[in-house]
């Protein structure tokens, strides 16, 4: 029996490997991302490898701030005198790290990956408590020089000697380029740059004054890290009242806690690209039932034989069920090795973009191996199940007869199954959308793939009647008539194959009805918030110095520069701000210049008052008033990075531009040492019908600073509407693997379809049809099928948009948009995806010798 | 009664399959010709080159040397898309089994060659050959709703309704039971009798055979005799006289 599998299998090779093909690239999608992303695990916890020394001491804080602010709560000069004295210590080092210091190329760009950080450090070559290697030239001795790391000079095109400009949070600095350092053992910083000041000008420039981000120490070998840490916390408890200022740590658990960070950011890269990879494997698994189905047709006679000479039902079963672990364990492991072909290409790409990852260090986990292999394996298996049950119950009569018909199930089955399928998922989908549950995006997760299952099934039923409405326009003609039969033939097959289609183009059409949506919405906001002539905000996604605030308002002609900066916080119940965060949840608090910012935003007043932010109050909008409980005169506690304090509400104010969550006046963060930086700038013109020509002077005020672009109102939502086209964009990508896996489909069934007619289209030739009128046939079955798809992709995509557009209309997504254009291309492209499909399988069958086709047995 | 120029000839046909020791000599050099109005049976044992011969006259299968004439066609010069519109326009078909495409309904079957070069259907003609084949109240009928007789019958007028030069019916009734068969027969026989039909029909049976005005007997790829007006017992015993011999050099062959 085994014997006889294998052989089959082989036998059928060319058409099992169109299925593995669709596990493939399934199991490429899913293996690509583990390997990708556990390689970017392991170049970043290389950054922190043998960097770390015995004792890290810095100032206590809530949360780290210094991704967000760049405000760093620093430690004074004398912390560094308390830990060179702990018994134990052999020596201690301070060090300067702050970010927003980015080095300019010789054409004023920026050097280094758009959005990751620039760090300024101050110079310490001692390998012992430094992670700073010098390759060239010398350390930075004088206060006008510097040096940086190795890949910075590179990609910056430098020399020693040249005169480099710096953007700091402060001034501009102007300094000589005397050497070049590598970071750590692999000197890989994965985009992020480093420049290294002498460390008097370091600690002047970025922390103002003798202080220092932090201090380090290496044992003299005695005591163990926590015992060390130990008697540092006591010196420093001892020393000063300082204790609970300092937060002191081991290497070790410094080492530990950026990896974990590290990972839970990784991770969720991760769970996104994998719940794509997951939408490519759902529909290849319609492929998989769809091929076995059509191959255990075929095989009627050959299985009813095997019946006959003495196999059980059982063992026809397990044959085919064998056959398929077989298809999915090829489809896995080739999908393994094409994952990590994928993950080097991704590799590459980010290269180009200047995130660059070491090359030969690719990672391939056990976990993925098993995971590609597990995920290919059990998709296949669990797919045959059903083709496998079907062959088990092909009767030993099929051997001797010709028009033996395997045992089908009614449609009326599947009508009701598909009903009360698509009730449970559409259900699913309303409670996780409205209803108030934890894992409410779980659930419309799930929501959505029962209603897909149910649409696959009731496909067959309604998929005659569709393609006869379809096919309308065709059926005047033999050709067109044909074909539309065909694919009204078995309707299983047809609607299996469709709603692979399907799955693919719903998710893109769900996905551009809320993405017009957002754009719509955003647009009309700004259009109605935004009264500024001129926004400036930062190209690196990092604050901005107030100097160029301070540039812009000694331009002639301007009237109001109103600054907003944002300050991470916990607001009242609301979660920790350094935790990734997905959903609800402020974690930010917003501040403005309370007597300018009504002149650049529409503020709408619902109580209280604006000005009473200089007197030391908050505003908070309707949405956290709601959360928190607030009103006018009720007290709220933010705990900043610094410590909790407590706030009363002075005004509640409608969610307006930079107007959210909690609002407080910027004189008031600068007070609190959280850094006295930009995040944006709000410009008005003093004559604002000549606002347009205030521009050529605004630009020329900010030439020196190319982290910071200026935008009209205009501009500005075309920025914020090319942000969501981005991720559109990234998206669409993504979910494209899944209809590419579709069109698989269609070609695999067609293939199918076109050798179970061998006969028929050699009768078709003998009589007198041409080849191209045979390539024709083919080609129109599959346009109906994939109009088909397409069909039921955008109904249900729209559907899904619309419904989870209500569902979020409160959150600023309050206008609807139906992207015409996108739901146009879905279709078109459809139809020449089923051109395309179409090219092999109608070669195939104009391709078929009459005579063989005709012969008779 | 019979014009002198045949609707189909074959001059010295050789069709070799396969090459070096599996080489196989399907016709030796056949010349034959076919006459208008002629309904000719061609006979033989199976592996004589009859249903070659016939795939090589209607335009299905190319000849290794040798020509194919159909009126003024010579078949064997033609490329496929030439050949695919003469068997449209020219050729009429009727084979074993598998005659008749599933989807489509009975009528949709008799105007397929029309249909398919976008000729318009003869009204007139069409119930005309309708009514001769008896198929008036089938013709809504998928193929799987009909009786074998039936399915070729409806092939028999697909056959007829675009006005062919010739029809070429291969073993029509090799899959029927013998009442089926008679009617199948005797309508191919009316066609030639009261519609100046060109038949050729491939069979090995003496009884359908007996229907032909002429009979032609193939053995191992060439024409050994040929009857004229033939009854069953005579092509019975001709049919004798060549087996022995026929049988002798089969064992050569194979």
């Amino acid at each position: 029996m085994w014997r006889a599998t294998w052989r089959t299998a082989l036998a059928h090779k060319g058409r099992l490997a169109l299925s593995a093909l669709a596990v493939v690239l399934g199991v490429a999608f899913v293996a690509g991302t583990y390997v990708f992303t556990d390689t970017l695990q392991r170049t970043f916890s290389d950054l922190f490898e043998g960097v770390e020394p015995d004792v890290i001491v810095t100032a206590a804080a809530e949360f780290d701030t210094q991704q967000t602010t760049g405000a760093v709560a620093s430690l004074p000069a004398a912390a560094l005198d308390v830990l060179a004295d702990v018994d134990g210590v052999a020596k201690a080092a301070g060090v300067v790290q702050v970010t927003g210091v980015t080095l300019l190329d010789e054409d004023g760009q920026i050097v280094g990956a758009p959005g990751a950080p620039a760090f300024g450090v101050n110079w310490d070559d001692d390998a012992d408590l430094s992670p700073l290697r010098l390759v060239e030239g010398r350390g930075p001795a004088a206060p006008d020089e510097v040096a940086i790391d190795t890949q910075a000079y590179e990609s910056g095109g430098f020399a020693l000697g040249d005169t480099i400009r710096i953007l700091t949070p402060g001034p501009t600095e102007q300094a000589e380029l005397v050497g070049v350092f590598r970071y750590g053992t692999s000197g890989n910083l994965a985009g992020a740059t480093l420049t290294a000041f002498q460390p008097r000008r370091a600690q002047e420039l970025l922390l103002g004054g003798d202080r220092w981000t932090e201090v380090r120490a290496v044992g003299d070998g005695t005591l163990s890290q926590d015992q060390l840490a130990e008697r540092t916390s006591a010196s420093f408890a001892d020393a000063d009242d300082r204790a609970g200022e300092v937060l002191v740590r081991t290497g070790e658990q410094a080492a530990d806690e950026a990896t974990d960070s590290l990972t839970e950011g990784l991770g969720f890269i991760t769970t996104f690209l994998l719940v794509f990879a997951g939408v490519a494997l759902f529909v290849g698994a319609f492929i998989i039932v769809n091929t076995f189905s059509v191959l255990i047709a075929r095989r009627t006679r050959e299985l009813g034989l095997l019946r006959t000479v003495g196999a059980t039902r059982r063992q026809v079963f397990w044959s085919v069920m064998v056959e398929a672990f077989l298809v999915g364990l090829v489809g896995g492991v080739v999908g393994l090795a094409l994952g990590i072909g994928l993950a080097i290409a991704l590799r590459e790409l980010f290269g180009v973009i200047g995130f660059d990852i070491p090359a030969g260090s690719l990672v391939v986990a056990p976990r993925t191996v098993l995971a590609a292999i597990g995920v290919g394996v059990g998709l296949t298996v669990v797919a045959a199940v059903v083709p496998a049950w079907r062959a088990g119950r092909v009767p030993p009569m099929a051997a001797l007869r010709d028009d033996v018909v395997l045992p089908t199930r009614s449609l009326r089955v599947r009508t009701v199954a598909g009903t009360a399928l698509a009730l449970l998922g559409a259900g699913l989908l309303a409670v996780g959308l409205v209803g108030d549950v934890r894992n409410g995006i779980a659930l419309v997760g799930a929501g959505i793939l029962l209603v897909f299952l149910a649409v696959a099934l009731l496909a067959a039923v309604i998929g005659g009647a569709v393609i006869a409405v379809l096919g309308r326009p065709v059926t005047r003609t033999t050709v067109g008539r044909l074909a539309v039969r065909n694919a009204q033939r078995d309707r299983r097959r047809t609607a299996a194959t469709a709603s692979a289609l399907m799955i693919g183009l719903a998710l893109v059409s769900m996905i551009g009805v809320l993405g017009a949506s957002a754009s719509r919405s955003i647009e009309a906001s700004i259009a109605e918030v935004i009264r500024a002539d001129y926004i400036v905000s930062s190209i690196t996604f990092q604050p901005f110095s107030p100097a160029i605030g301070d540039a812009l308002e000694d331009v002639a002609g301007v009237a109001v520069v109103s600054r907003v900066a944002v300050s991470p916080a916990r607001i009242g119940s609301g979660e920790d701000p350094s935790a990734v965060q997905v959903g609800r949840g402020a974690s930010s608090v917003t501040a403005v210049d309370p007597s300018t910012i009504a002149d650049v935003v529409n503020v709408t007043v619902i109580d209280g008052a604006v000005q009473s932010l200089t007197d030391g109050a908050v505003a908070v909008d309707p949405d956290t008033a709601e959360v928190e409980g607030l009103q006018v005169g009720s007290t709220i506690t933010i705990t900043w990075p610094s410590g909790p304090r407590d706030y009363q509400v002075g005004a509640i104010l409608e969610q307006t531009g930079p107007l959210t969550g909690v609002v407080i006046d910027r004189d008031e963060l600068v007070g609190l040492g959280l850094g006295d930086q930009d995040a944006q700038l709000f410009v008005q013109a003093a004559d604002r019908d000549q606002a347009a020509d205030l521009r050529a002077d605004l630009e020329a005020a900010l030439a020196a600073y190319p982290v910071v672009e200026l935008l009209d109102q205009t501009q500005f939502a075309d920025q914020v509407r090319g942000q969501v086209n981005q991720l559109l964009s990234l998206v669409y990508a993504l979910l494209g693997l899944a209809v590419v896996i579709a069109i698989l489909g269609i070609v695999n069934t067609l293939v199918l379809s076109v050798l179970e007619r061998t006969r028929e289209i050699g009768l078709l030739r003998a009589v007198g049809m041409a080849r191209t009128q045979i390539r024709r046939v083919v080609r129109i079955e599959a346009v109906l099928i994939a109009m088909f798809g397409a069909l039921l992709g955008v109904g249900l995509g729209v559907a899904f948009g619309v419904a989870v557009q209500q569902s979020i209309a409160d959150e600023g997504v309050d206008l609807l948009a139906i992207p015409w254009n996108i739901i146009v291309t879905v279709l078109v492209t459809s139809a020449l995806v089923g051109v395309l499909a179409a090219i092999i399988p109608a070669r195939r069958a104009a391709r078929l010798d009459v005579l063989a086709a005709i012969a008779t047995e | 009664m019979r014009s002198d120029v045949p609707v189909a000839e074959a001059i010295d046909l050789v069709k070799i399959y396969g090459s070096g020791s599996t080489q196989v000599r399907a016709l030796a050099g056949v010349s034959a010709r076919f006459h208008a109005r002629q309904f000719t049976a061609i006979m033989g044992p199976s592996g004589s080159g009859k249903s070659t011969l016939m795939h090589c006259l209607a335009g299905l299968d190319v000849a290794t040397s040798g020509r194919v004439l159909l009126g003024e066609a010579d078949l064997t010069t033609l490329a496929d898309d030439a050949l695919t519109r003469l068997r449209r326009d020219r050729v009429g078909f009727v084979f074993q089994a598998f005659n008749l495409v599933p989807t489509l309904s009975a009528a949709e079957n008799i105007t397929l060659p029309l249909d398919i070069a976008g000729r318009p259907v003869d009204q007139e003609w069409m119930h005309t050959v309708v009514a001769a084949v008896r198929l008036g109240d089938r013709l809504d009928h998928r193929p799987s709703q009909l009786s074998g007789g039936q399915q070729q019958r409806v092939a028999c007028a697909r056959a007829l309704v675009s006005r062919p030069d010739i029809v070429f019916a291969d073993e029509p009734t090799g899959n029927l039971d013998s009442r089926s068969g008679a009617e199948v027969l005797g309508f191919l026989r009316r066609t030639v009798d009261e519609f100046g039909q060109t038949v050729v029909m491939v069979t090995h049976d003496a009884g359908a055979a007996s229907y032909a005005d002429r009979v032609l007997f193939l053995a191992d790829g060439v024409i050994v005799d040929s009857l004229d007006d033939p009854t069953a017992d005579g092509i019975l015993e001709r049919m004798k006289r060549l087996d022995p011999t026929h049988g002798v050099r089969l064992g050569e062959d194979h």
